[in-house]
């Protein structure tokens, strides 16, 4: 996401900035001094970009690390069974306890949460944290706060992730990353309120449903959509595009559509009846009705939908790495991978885990089964050919200027 | 050496406070305000260059959300000066014995946190919740009504929560007045409603001015009530400097927005102070 030829923020600061002389702090006297102790509250740069890709950086980071019996674990709400029976096994087998947190509701404000204790190099109390492949994984990445992975201890991941994975944009090799789950973004409705099928994010726009209308609040899945909606791709995008979508979204807002921008709380604000359409992540509708007992419907619009990513990464100033990453790696295993996409409903990254679920299917009866055939054949788990080309990839950044210059488009939109 | 000592005993007693207030207020202060004429970003950190272009961007990007605060931050604390004064009067004339069970009566509501009672107006008034559902259901009102989400919802909040701010300043200068001051008013042939207005009101203004003190700015810089039951037509100021100070990560543009805000609240009350004309601002804070 960054360029990786980027010169050392400390080098270039110390080049351009001016600093004030002894003589010159003397002659400004008085004034100067609340001058100079105002510059000194200055925030410190935040690590150095892309310094632990260095080949002998893996080697740095696990040498002397060892299991200490315990794994503090960050991951966002409806992700896992409640019951938690993965993690059960895990700790049946290893002997490794799990303090299992839904602690991450939104990438922006998690980052800015972590981000202090993380430059200052100080633990945040998680050794293993799920993260989007959205803008601040790129921020995580180029603060370098994410620990390499020593893909010795990765085992099962070698030898059952699909292969695509190796190669997407925001950490291609997986270097710091694999991924926990996939999934798309659309549309969730309320059937009964919404009296209609939607298919298309016109639907989003159209005034039969004003102020009862959910978008995000992040604003890459806010931007697009607005993309989508105007017609244009997300994945190749610049800023003369940015600035239409936004002026959709603009539109759609100031004609009093949006109920209000979203967290992870949009599935209770459709629970709640606030919203009778919102965009939405895919599996969390079908837990949702699981759980609940409820009706609601999740559908990839006909302009397209998109398919992001959410990570497990090890934080670098993780206490217990070597307990986060076999944990990791249990999730890759066949039978852990197959539970875990039966519950969440999310695209699964184990392949093999389909014909696993099936075979779980079969075992089953009654409601389970349909259930789980229903998972094994859902096109939101298992994708297909024809699936993916409907979805789009992420707005990507060749710089940082590009990001803010995105950020300061879409954030009025969410914040006014 | 008594004198020395004499001399130096108001120090020694601010001491204490006084290094508190410095690390705790001064401090940060100085630091937030330093960060609001700083440039840069969150990766490769943020540099004091006297940016005093940060403000001029706070103000041209957020004036409707800060005339939006201001506005409700009003409207909520004329709503409260009008509802607090004929309960705090009550109180304070007709409480008899029981005046402090009514006081604790009052506070009551706040031995909940100040979070969770806003979630649980958010549950009563959500659109298929309690109230409204059992009324759709009746076909009084049309399905897409809803309460939550609007100015009247976070206004409704505001006023709920800062209601014992307003009613206890009142009822302490409504107490303090000699009973006696009343009698003579009578005696003088004043009617009640001019007893009320000429007598009892002018003297219980230093309380009022106190509530207004402890509403008006909290209320303004509100994050909370428009948060749980506002939408994103409501959005008010303490929402953007929250967004972006903890999830934006942009420090300089939360503190420019942050001093601004300051700046606009202290005119507002001093300018109030001087229009009333009575009382001395500190004098008022201090009671």
């Amino acid at each position: 996401m960054f360029p990786t030829n980027k010169p050392d923020p400390a080098l270039l600061r110390g080049l351009t900035s001016r600093r004030l002389g002894r003589r010159d702090a003397l002659r400004l006297g008085g004034v100067s001094a609340l001058g100079a102790f105002l510059a000194a509250c200055g925030v410190q740069g935040k690590g150095s970009p892309e310094a632990s890709v260095a080949p002998d950086a893996v080697q740095k980071f696990w040498g002397g690390k060892v299991k200490n019996g315990k794994v503090d674990f960050a991951n966002w709400p409806l992700y896992m069974d409640p019951k938690k029976p993965e993690l059960a096994k895990f700790t049946a087998r290893t002997g490794i306890t799990v303090n299992y947190q839904e602690v991450i509701q939104e990438m922006g404000p998690w980052f800015a949460k972590v981000q202090p204790q993380l430059s200052a190099g100080q633990s945040i109390g998680f050794d293993l944290m799920v993260i989007t492949n959205s803008l601040q994984f790129g921020q995580f990445r180029s603060g370098g706060f994410l620990a390499p992975l020593d893909h010795s201890k990765l085992p099962n991941y070698a030898a059952n992730a699909a292969k695509s994975y190796a190669n997407e944009a925001f950490d291609p090799g997986n270097v710091f990353s694999i991924p926990w789950a996939s999934g798309i973004t659309g549309i969730a409705y309320d059937i009964k309120k919404t009296g209609r099928e939607i298919t298309s994010l016109a639907d989003l726009w159209d005034p039969k449903f004003k102020g009862k209308v959910g978008m995000f609040s992040d604003t890459q899945e806010l931007a697009n959509f607005g993309l989508l909606a105007a017609g244009l791709k997300p994945g190749d995008s610049e800023e003369g595009d940015w600035k239409k979508a936004a002026a959709k979204l603009k539109e759609q807002k100031d004609a009093g559509m949006v109920r209000n921008y979203y967290d992870q709380s949009y599935v209770d604000a459709l629970g709640k009846g606030e919203v009778w359409l919102t965009q939405a992540w895919s599996g969390d509708v079908f837990q949702k009705n699981v759980s609940d007992g409820t009706d609601f419907r999740f559908v990839i619009p006909s302009e397209g939908g998109t398919i992001w990513t959410d990570n497990m990464t090890i934080p670098v100033t993780a206490t217990n790495p070597v307990d986060a990453i076999m944990l990791m790696d249990f999730f890759y295993e066949v039978e852990n991978a197959a539970a875990l996409a039966e519950y969440i409903n999310y695209v699964c990254p184990v392949p093999a885990a389909q014909a696993q679920i099936k075979k779980d299917a079969a075992a089953a009866s009654g409601d389970d089964r349909a259930t789980l055939t229903e998972v094994a054949d859902s096109p939101l788990v298992f994708p297909g050919e024809s699936d993916y080309a409907k979805l789009h990839y992420y707005v990507d950044f060749n710089t940082a200027e590009e990001q803010q210059n995105f950020q300061r488009i879409f954030e009025p939109i969410t914040l006014s | 050496m008594n004198r020395v000592k004499r001399t130096l005993a108001p120090y020694l007693l601010v001491l204490p406070g006084g290094l508190w207030l410095l690390l705790f207020f001064v401090v940060p202060m100085v630091t937030m305000f330093s960060l609001s004429l700083q440039q840069g970003d969150i990766i490769n950190g943020y540099r004091f260059t006297g940016h005093w272009q940060n403000y001029l961007d706070a103000i041209t990007d957020y004036r409707v959300q800060l005339i939006r605060s201001l506005v409700y931050g009003l409207i909520t604390t004329v709503a409260l000066i009008v509802m607090s004064f004929p309960v705090a009067y009550w109180i304070a004339f007709y409480g008899g014995r029981r005046k402090p069970t009514y006081l604790f009566l009052v506070l009551l509501p706040f031995f909940v946190s100040f979070v969770l009672r806003t979630i649980s107006w958010r549950q009563i008034l959500t659109d298929d919740g309690m109230l409204l559902h059992p009324l759709k259901e009746a076909g009084l009102l049309s399905p897409g009504f809803h309460i939550l989400g609007t100015p009247y919802a976070v206004i409704f909040g505001l006023i709920y929560n800062f209601l014992p701010f307003m009613v206890l300043p009142i009822y302490v200068a409504l107490e303090r007045i000699d009973p006696r001051v009343v009698e003579a008013a009578r005696d003088l042939y004043a009617a009640p409603m001019t007893v009320f207005r000429r007598v009892v009101f002018p003297l219980a203004l230093p309380g009022v001015f106190a509530g207004v003190l402890m509403t008006f700015v909290p209320a303004s810089s509100d994050y909370v009530n428009s948060g749980v039951l506002g939408s994103s037509s409501t959005t008010m100021i303490g929402q953007v400097v929250q967004a972006q100070a903890l999830a934006n990560s942009n420090y300089p543009m939360a503190s420019a927005l942050s001093f601004f805000l300051m700046a606009v609240l202290l005119t507002g009350v001093f300018a109030y102070a001087r229009v009333l004309g009575t009382e001395d601002v500190m004098n008022a804070a201090a009671r």
